[in-house]
């Protein structure tokens, strides 16, 4: 009975908990010692470079791949001993392949969910990846885009609880990107969990409640694009306004500020704030503006992305 | 009826296995679709065999061979055995091997349908083009005056040596696609393939083949083709033959069970 078994579970264990997982081929180490907790609901990202251990982890969790030392949990089960309990209720979108190269795409997609209990709708999932034009098309005739968007349908039609997607937008065109990211996004306002490898930042960011940054097999860093942007506790305030500032504005706004906060104008219309970027003192910025009767027009936290932490922690870009 | 505690979203989860015999019929039919919309597989199934058929009753008309029943008798349960081989071994290591090459099974091992099911699967779509093969080419033969020996026991004899046949061969098929690259499975099997159909024992009698008579009825090939035609042409049970291929079809099934990787 592992549906209502899992019914009464879901709320209380995580969707993934890995502890000490250790995979090795050969020589070559490829996950030294991770530890990650998904939580249901949300969208979590692994990012890190090629070769970082990412895939290997998935495929772990997906049952795939034993786990050599540590354990893993997916839903509360093990991936290879509850293999037959845990697979229906997971989606798997495999970073390429997975299909028979003669079949038509909407064929493909009917068998998948033909093995599954209460599948979506096919024409739904065509409609919303855009397979329409190519339903007929033979899958090795497919673009690479359009063999991506079928492998997310593939892994979407049986209606999961939670999804693996690899590299999910791989290969594609920016249109099919942003469906990709709608329907990821969708899903999770579904109350679907998705676990998703990427080694582009600006997926992670978009999509990401929590990422996960990997490198040699090893979490160098985690938490949400906004904690892990933000750095240790400081970050950077611009503030532009509608009309000039007035004289001495950057020594009168530095006197409500406090001591520990940098201020300098960069023109007559914004300045920049250097310091704790939290909410009180994005309020006296803004009573600021009102004493000194100037409109603000945009106040925006300064921006480190996910590319730039990777650099700091490595000292290496993250692009292949 | 599970009462849904989910917000009732489009995507809102609901997941589960369709019923195992849903599943493998879905496969079934899959597979089978796939395995008649290949020009290659489907020249090895039935386009060769009627070749054989007719080009084997013309030459041994034109070498007037002197048999002790008529070419057509002789020479049709020896066909029907060289169709069941070619799509129990030959297409189905050939299919096997590029949907491992193209991770095709490992998409289905995350899917629901159990390795067991994708199993049953792959040998229903064996014995429906099987079934179709048998029909095509039988027709053929009726239609050149085939006049097979019919009673119960040479029936239900020629439907088990073609289904141990087939068990045999599948196995086997299934090791090479297991344990080579789809590239060598593809060459191995075409070769084991025209072996077997040229030396094997499948299309004419072992003992045709001299002092190598004893070694060609141990072959698959030769108990798959000695057994038919003992069914259909003596009339009598294949019982030999049948052992020798339950024998077969015990190893390969070991070999492929030990060795498999569905990647």
């Amino acid at each position: 009975m592992p549906r209502s078994s899992s019914s009464a579970a879901s709320g209380t264990v995580p969707a993934v908990e890995i502890r000490g997982l250790r995979m090795a081929y050969g020589d070559k180490v490829a996950v030294d010692g991770l530890d990650l907790e998904v939580a249901r609901g949300s969208i979590t990202a692994v990012l890190g470079p090629n070769g970082a251990g990412k895939t290997t982890t998935l495929e772990t969790c997906e049952g795939y791949r034993k786990a050599q030392q540590g354990t893993v949990r997916v839903l509360g089960l093990d991936p290879q001993a509850d293999r037959r309990h845990l697979l229906p209720r997971i989606g798997v979108m495999l970073q390429s392949g997975g299909a028979w190269t003669g079949v038509r795409a909407e064929e493909m997609l009917r068998h998948i969910a033909a093995l599954h209990a209460h599948p979506l709708p096919v024409p739904m999932l065509v409609d919303r990846l855009g397979l329409a034009e190519c339903g007929r098309t033979p899958y090795r005739r497919l673009s690479g885009g359009q063999q991506q968007r079928l492998s997310l349908a593939m892994a979407v039609v049986g209606r999961p609880e939670l999804l693996f997607v690899d590299e999910p937008t791989a290969g594609m065109d920016p249109q099919s990107r942003r469906d990709t990211w709608a329907l990821l996004e969708e899903l999770r306002g579904d109350g679907v969990t998705t676990v998703l490898t990427t080694h582009y930042m600006d997926e992670a960011e978009r999509l990401a409640d929590t990422v996960h940054i990997i490198d040699h097999g090893r979490m160098i860093a985690s938490g949400s694009p906004f904690e892990l942007t933000r750095g240790p506790g400081i970050s950077t305030i611009k503030l532009v306004v509608t009309r000039p500032f007035p004289d001495h504005a950057p020594e009168s706004l530095r006197r409500v500020l406090g001591p520990e906060t940098e201020v300098s104008q960069v023109n007559a219309y914004s300045m920049l704030i250097t310091g704790p970027a939290d909410a009180t003192t994005l309020g006296k910025v803004s009573a600021w503006c009102e004493e000194v009767d100037v409109l603000p027009e945009s106040l925006s936290l300064g921006q480190r992305t996910l590319e730039d932490v990777f650099l700091e922690l490595t000292g290496r870009g993250l692009a292949a | 009826m599970s009462l849904d505690t989910t917000t009732g979203g489009t995507f809102a989860p609901r997941p589960g296995s369709a019923p195992f015999g849903h599943q493998v019929l879905a496969q079934t039919r899959m597979e089978a679709r796939l395995l008649l919309r290949n020009g290659e597989q489907l020249l090895l199934a039935l386009v060769i065999p009627l070749l054989v058929l007719f080009g084997g009753v013309a030459a041994i008309r034109y070498l007037d061979l002197s048999l002790t029943h008529t070419p057509i008798d002789q020479l049709t349960p020896g066909v029907v055995a060289l169709a069941v081989m070619s799509t129990s071994f030959t297409s189905l290591a050939i299919a096997t091997g590029f949907e491992r090459r193209y991770g095709v099974l490992k998409r289905l091992g995350s899917s629901p349908l159990p390795r067991h099911g994708l199993l049953l699967g792959k040998v229903g779509a064996l014995l429906l083009v099987q079934l179709l093969q048998v029909v095509v080419v039988g027709g053929a033969a009726l239609f050149l005056d085939w006049s097979p020996e019919l009673s119960v026991r040479s029936l239900v004899g020629a439907l088990v040596v073609a289904v141990l046949g087939t068990a045999a061969f599948a196995s086997w098929g299934l090791f090479v696609a297991g344990a080579l690259r789809a590239e060598a499975t593809l060459a191995a099997a075409n070769l084991v393939y025209l072996l077997l159909a040229a030396g094997g024992g499948v299309l004419v009698p072992a003992e045709t083949y001299g002092r190598f008579s004893d070694v060609v009825g141990w072959l698959p090939s030769g108990a798959l083709g000695e057994g038919l035609r003992e069914a259909l042409v003596d009339g009598t049970f294949p019982s030999g033959p049948a052992l020798v291929l339950v024998a077969w079809a015990a190893i390969g099934t070991l070999l492929t069970a030990r060795t498999f990787t569905w990647e």
